[in-house]
């Protein structure tokens, strides 16, 4: 039995696990339109390589990833390409975001494809595989596992294979890990040939027995050499990689450090089944497990093609009719979805539907009494009394002083508040006015580079101007004295010699730079581009709520009610 | 925007200082018990003048009043400063010192969660700055068997101030045992003869040591249901004892026993409720056992050496002053900093 550490804090919310692993993984019917949006992934949007009214094959690329931080998108299903515009996505933002509109031919025809023996393939050629296949994080963080797969600098010793899931409802890592075990660890098996690493732990919370179980069996039944199952403590948020890091090795990644650099790589056991299906059998990343639970019939996992639309995935768990919202993710960190016709997405682990009976709306905030219960649960040991006091007073320097940026947002310290602050909402406003003002002083460092360049210029002119003068003074002086004269040079190669061509050329790429980044500044983002009048109304709508949140935060010193717009 | 989390644990302010409350009854139980029912008046009169006092300034700062006056702060406030001062304290003066320490030392600081004082204290510093001799007559205890006063008589000398005749205060009230052993240090007699006297029990007062243990039971029940964190008790009573212990052992005639101090006067009541009001202590656990031992050595210095009998109310407050330093000083490093990487 191997020693395990503790990470500090974590709370026990109710589990609401058992709803939903009643019955076994069902194959979500295929929708009538699947919306797939090209950004779902971490990195650059992927670029749309079909045209609106293309027929495409099941599995055929339809992203192509962009830049080196990116993914691929694909056709969940074969049919016909009928949009590609900007649609709600299944978003914090509730903003609209470019998406692919397919409509299903029913006939669900699979593109040619084939898999490679990862033992006899190039890693590079292993990696650009992954890449083009699209798989992302399903954790829910949805970082592209090709660039997770590098051993360069940093010897990796440890891959850590997440199964904690450790955020109430979610249960689509354990009905995986139940009926699909041996695909993960194939898939972590090749994810340990990247990385070189020497062993790969699999973390599982201890209230997944069944997991634990085959998951354990199938590392005997494939005679995996370098890996262990390791049940760890039920305890929220301990499925975050870096608190699950910590109990397995011991090993405290702080913020903002990668945890290659301490030796350690982390994947969610779905990615690890996704890479194996992605290069033994060259099939795409097209539709991932979500689980429906919550306000439903009857709750339970579904196999759902990427892109199809929230509404009618529910419906086939029987969606009851008091529902007024859809949460994707945990009730802990999930995200209130703008609409039920957002398609799920790599990033959709959980559909929670929610009703004021299952999820009553929180009493009115009290003030703040420093019972330090939120310091006790913290994970990151942060003291989230004072940076709820320094986001309240707009202390955003103090914020920072006090390791605002080492928050990951797990929601422990608003779920035991007993003054029920919305602590997590004030970190959150605290983050967004920080980066805010660093856009902005960028934005005026080069608004002072620019100015200087150009008074420079203007000096640097008068003085070209005075000698050219002083050039030509001399020239006429030249023709006045001894006949014949040299014939003198232009004055403007003269000019160029007695300035350092290395200066003139330096001052015209800096030129050039700083209008590139001015362009840059001042372009707006693509995706505001060739917007419907409807579209348009909508982030009007927002902007006003932004400005409405911003002048309630800036109330929000003067009263004790927590910034909320009226959408509650 | 509804954002997460979307769950909340099912506990509230207002449940918090009920457990507080409800961990006080063993110690106010026993304080009836010894001195008879006249701390009730007191704590009945106290809750009701902080009650009113709240709704008014919640009033005049226009803030919700349902929602503040069932937080039961204010019944806490009130319920402590009952219990520092004298049970038969007249009501005016319980009705002065509630009103004071809930108007003046928490509203007028921005209401519940900003005050930097502990409001309790305030009242009871107050109090016995300015009506210093009221604060002396403390009710004798049952068993010593002095005259009694019947309920009636109690409430007759708490709203009218008139005793029955032929009989005078001196009568029925004592000072506190604390308080007697500081006369009679001054007078010359040593320790041993002072613990002789009739008022002294086997761990200090009779009757008043008693009640110390019923607030301790209390104590430890906070500490069981994790209301407050051992920091602090166990902090205050370290450092009170090894404070009192070194001078009793360095020269005993003079000095009494640590044990003495922990049983009497406002030490129990003050490390286990006091002390542990989460909105004047320290939010660090270091920085609350600093605070919590700072306030044991200065309520010892201030019983020791000091002009009043009993040091917890203004070692509280003096402490108190501390605490956005202490805070400072005292942050604990963040996962993933402490150096070392394991």
């Amino acid at each position: 039995m191997r020693s395990l550490f503790k990470f500090h804090g974590g709370v026990h919310p109710p589990t609401h696990k058992a709803e939903s692993t009643g019955s076994p993984i069902a194959q979500a019917a295929l929708p009538s339109k699947l919306v797939i949006p090209l950004h779902q992934h971490v990195g650059n949007r992927a670029v749309p390589v079909v045209q609106v009214g293309e027929h495409v094959l099941k599995g055929q690329l339809i992203g192509r990833p962009e830049g080196r931080l990116s993914s691929a998108v694909h056709a969940s299903t074969s049919g016909t390409v009928s949009a590609i515009d900007m649609q709600l996505v299944a978003h914090q933002s509730g903003l609209p975001d470019l998406c692919i509109t397919l409509v299903p031919d029913g006939k669900d025809e699979w593109i040619a494809h084939s898999g490679v023996d990862y033992r006899q393939t190039a890693h590079t050629d292993l990696r650009h595989l992954l890449r083009q296949a699209g798989v992302v994080g399903l954790g829910g963080a949805v970082f592209p596992s090709d660039m997770k797969s590098y051993s360069h600098k940093h010897k990796i010793k440890t891959l850590v294979l997440n199964g904690a899931e450790c955020e109430p409802y979610i249960t689509c890592d354990d009905m995986l890990m139940r009926e699909r075990a041996g695909d993960i660890l194939r898939g972590a098996e090749v994810l340990r040939e990247l990385l070189y690493a020497e062993e790969v732990l699999i973390g599982i919370e201890d209230n997944k027995p069944e997991a634990i179980a085959a998951m354990q069996q199938a590392v005997l039944d494939d005679r995996h050499a370098h890996m262990e199952v390791i049940p760890v403590p039920t305890l929220y948020p301990g499925g975050g990689a870096k608190q699950l890091i910590r109990v397995l090795t011991g090993i405290e990644v702080a913020a903002g450090v990668r945890s290659t650099e301490m030796g350690v790589q982390c994947f969610n056991v779905a990615t690890a089944y996704c890479v194996w299906r992605a290069i033994a059998f060259g099939e795409p990343l097209l539709s991932r497990i979500v689980t429906v639970t919550g306000n439903v019939e009857h709750a339970q996992n579904f196999e759902v093609l990427l892109g199809t639309p929230v509404d009618e995935l529910v419906a086939q768990a029987g969606s009851k009719p008091d529902t007024d919202r859809h949460i994707m993710g945990g009730p802990m960190m999930g995200v209130d979805l703008p609409s039920g016709s957002v398609g799920v997405t790599k990033a959709t682990n959980c559909i929670i539907e929610a009703s004021p009976r299952l999820f009553p709306p929180l009493p009115p905030a009290l003030p703040c009494i420093r019972c330090t219960r939120c310091a006790d649960v913290c994970p990151a040991e942060l003291q989230p009394q004072d940076l709820y006091w320094f986001a309240k007073a707009k202390d955003f320097g103090k914020a920072q002083e006090y390791h605002l940026f080492d928050c990951i947002e797990c929601g422990a310290c608003a779920y035991v508040c007993p003054s029920h602050i919305p602590l997590v909402q004030y970190y959150r406003f605290a983050k967004s006015e920080i980066w805010q003002r660093e856009r902005e002083s960028q934005a005026a460092e080069l608004a002072r580079e620019r100015h200087e360049f150009r008074l420079m210029r203007i000096e640097r002119e008068k003085q070209e101007k005075a000698e050219r003068l002083a050039q030509k003074e001399k020239a006429a002086l030249a023709a006045k004295a001894a006949a014949p004269a040299p014939v003198p040079e232009p004055a403007i190669a003269v000019a160029a010699a007695t300035a350092d061509p290395d200066d003139t050329l330096q001052m015209r790429i800096d030129a050039a730079v700083a209008r590139a980044k001015e362009q840059a500044a001042a372009a707006h983002p693509k995706n505001t581009d060739a917007l419907t009048a409807e579209q348009q109304a909508e982030i009007a709508a927002i902007e006003a709520r932004r400005a409405k949140i911003r002048e309630m935060a800036a109330h929000a010193g003067a009263d004790d009610e927590p910034p909320k717009s009226n959408q509650g | 925007m509804w954002s997460s989390p979307f769950i909340t644990q099912p506990s509230s302010v207002s449940q918090i200082m009920l457990r507080v409350l409800l961990a006080l009854i063993p110690g106010i139980a026993l304080y009836v018990w010894y001195f008879g029912p006249a701390i009730l008046v007191s704590i009945a009169l106290a809750s009701a003048t902080a009650l009113a006092t709240e709704a008014v300034m919640l009033k005049l700062r226009n803030r919700p009043i349902k929602p503040f006056l069932s937080d039961n702060s204010a019944l806490l406030t009130a319920w402590l400063l009952a219990l520092s001062i004298p049970p038969l304290a007249p009501w005016w003066m319980v009705v002065v010192g509630t009103a004071f320490a809930i108007a003046i030392s928490k509203h007028l600081y921005g209401g519940l969660g900003n005050n930097p004082f502990n409001p309790a204290m305030i009242g009871y510093a107050v109090l016995i700055i300015s009506f210093p001799v009221h604060m002396t007559h403390w009710l004798t205890p049952h068993a010593l068997g002095g005259a009694e006063l019947t309920f009636g008589e109690q409430l007759g000398y708490i709203f009218n101030g008139a005793l029955p005749a032929g009989l005078t205060l001196d009568a029925v009230t004592m000072a506190t045992p604390l308080d007697t052993l500081k006369t009679q240090l001054h007078l010359g007699l040593s320790v041993d003869n002072i613990r002789d006297m009739p008022i002294y029990g086997r761990l200090a007062g009779k009757g008043s040591e008693m009640v110390a243990v019923g607030f301790a039971i209390g104590g430890l029940y906070l500490l069981f249901i994790r209301i407050i964190s051992w920091h602090l008790p166990v902090a205050f009573l370290a450092a009170l004892f090894a404070t009192a212990g070194v001078f009793h052992l360095v020269d005993p005639v003079h000095y009494v026993t640590p044990l003495f101090h922990w049983f009497s006067g406002a030490a129990m009541l003050g490390a286990f409720f006091i002390l542990t009001d989460p909105v004047t202590s320290p939010t660090t656990p270091r920085g609350k056992l600093i605070f919590a031992a700072g306030a044991g050595l200065l309520t010892y210095l201030i019983r020791a050496f000091g002009g009043y009998p009993d040091g917890m109310a203004f070692a509280t407050l003096l402490m108190n002053i501390c605490v956005p330093l202490i805070d400072a000083w005292t942050q604990p490093k963040v996962f993933g900093k402490k150096g070392g990487g394991k």
